[in-house]
């Protein structure tokens, strides 16, 4: 089957194919030129999967776009399609994630965004309502914007439990919902922060970004703002597996499509130098879930000074594995072997912020 | 009354591949009054002059009569018989 790569920019989304068993790609782009594409979806829930982007003009706005036909077209709502309440006094600034849920509501679509607030859209994705619980939850006037803004960039819902959804922002850290977004309770134990005088604060981490495994949903893995941690009770408590990395600097965090122990990141120097160690542009991976890294460069360059963003990094569910990232610099690589050697995919682009890829 | 709206290029999609919208207004009123009635005719090219509190999107030029809005009340602004509002994108981005 043809593998799509979704590729989102600071100036538009670019959409690479492979039907060659991800040997060539053909690359079409810039879909909506000129926006800011922070999240963007492949929705496979559908005969013909649907593509989902958030798309923010600079001038015009944040909207979001969908797809039925793999790109070909677009279409929008002429309302918002995703707003704030009037009541709130907020306006939404960007969407910073696009999630699918769960297999049993394949209409049901959450969308992380700035200011920090999660939205759920019962339509498959084309207009979405303010999940109320999490917005007027008490912490929420102690969340503060991280260097890329204050937004919920992280959202997993529970596999087969509809009702367990976990988010996770910056700065504020891990929340989870048991009652479908009614109630949220934070779940940081363990979680170092480095910005605040406490150092394991109830909540208020800066989490780049968490990863779980449909497979062992009571698992989940974090790329904190210095730190990288994993829970084993359901994001009850986390312990940390950056021992066996170069740096705890990080932004990506990716779980392997079929094999929940093995986990993928791209470590940078340190807050104060967001470069990849040595300037070697390396991808890490632990096939043991955590306990032990291994550094992953064949195909990838040296004197490599970019860095990856959050969500600039993911997995397809093609078998072997494909692997894939996207880097400040505007070049994305595949590999097409569970990180074993990588290819230059796109290069040339504007700064890559999210990359997404499915089978379709 | 009436206004008239001239729109720029990225948004004439928005309304119909229109560049002048004439819009019917009441006495006394304002910019942000003719943004209302724009967001019932027109509610995919409001949404992009306005966020969903009715602020004027900051990179969003509106000249009233040619002189720009936020130099006579923003939406305040009052509109006169006939008023002209020229829509321009600002120069930002990078």
């Amino acid at each position: 089957m043809p593998v799509l790569l979704a590729i989102g920019t600071r100036k538009g989304l670019w959409l690479a194919t492979s039907a060659d068993g991800r040997e060539n790609w053909t690359t079409t782009g810039p879909h909506h030129p000129m926006t800011e594409v922070y999240a963007v979806a492949v929705d496979v829930r559908r005969t013909t999967p649907r593509l989902l982007a958030g798309v923010t003009s600079e001038h015009y706005g944040p909207s979001v776009a969908t797809s039925d036909d793999l790109g070909a077209t677009w279409a929008e709502p002429d309302h918002a399609p995703l707003a704030f309440p009037p009541d709130t006094g907020e306006s939404l600034a960007r969407v910073w994630q696009l999630t699918p849920g769960p297999a049993e509501e394949p209409e049901v679509v959450y969308a992380g965004v700035e200011p920090s607030a999660l939205f759920r859209s019962t339509d498959g994705g084309r207009t979405y309502e303010l999940v109320r619980g999490l917005w007027d939850h008490p912490h929420r006037a102690h969340w503060t914007p991280g260097g890329g803004g204050k937004a919920v960039h992280t959202v997993i819902p529970h596999p087969a439990a509809p009702e367990r959804i976990t988010v996770a922002m910056s700065t504020g850290g891990v929340y989870r919902t048991e009652d479908g977004g009614g109630s949220w309770q934070a779940r940081n134990t363990g979680i170092r922060a480095v910005h605040v005088p406490d150092p394991f604060p109830e909540y208020g981490q800066c989490v780049h970004k968490v990863a779980a495994h449909p497979g062992a949903p009571e698992r989940f893995f974090a790329q904190v703002h210095h730190g990288v941690y994993r829970s084993d009770d359901d994001t009850a408590s986390w312990r940390s597996i950056a021992g066996g990395l170069p740096s705890d600097f990080g932004f990506p965090m990716v779980v392997h499509p079929r094999r929940p122990e093995v986990i993928y990141t791209f470590p940078l120097v340190a807050d104060a130098r967001r470069f990849p160690p040595q300037a070697r542009c390396r991808v890490y991976r632990s096939e043991d879930a955590g306990e032990s890294w291994t550094a992953l460069g064949s195909g990838l360059p040296d004197g490599f000074w970019a860095g990856v963003m959050r969500d600039a990094m993911c997995v397809d569910d093609a078998e072997p594995a494909g692997v894939y990232f996207g880097s400040r610099n505007g070049e994305v690589y595949a590999s097409r072997d569970e990180g074993e050697h990588w290819r230059l995919v796109a290069s040339h682009l504007p700064d890559v912020l999210c990359v997404r890829a499915a089978t379709v | 009354m009436r206004a008239v709206v001239l729109l720029p290029g990225m948004l004439r999609a928005q309304a119909g591949g229109r560049a002048r919208l004439v819009v019917e207004i009441g006495e006394g009123a304002t910019l942000g009054g003719l943004l209302d009635a724009l967001a019932e005719q027109y509610p995919a090219l409001e949404r992009r002059l306005r966020d969903e509190q009715a602020g004027l999107r900051r990179y969003v030029n509106f000249f009233v009569d040619g002189q720009e809005c936020r130099h006579s009340g923003g939406a305040a602004t009052p509109l006169g018989p006939e008023a002209e509002i020229q829509i321009i994108p600002s120069v930002a981005g990078g």
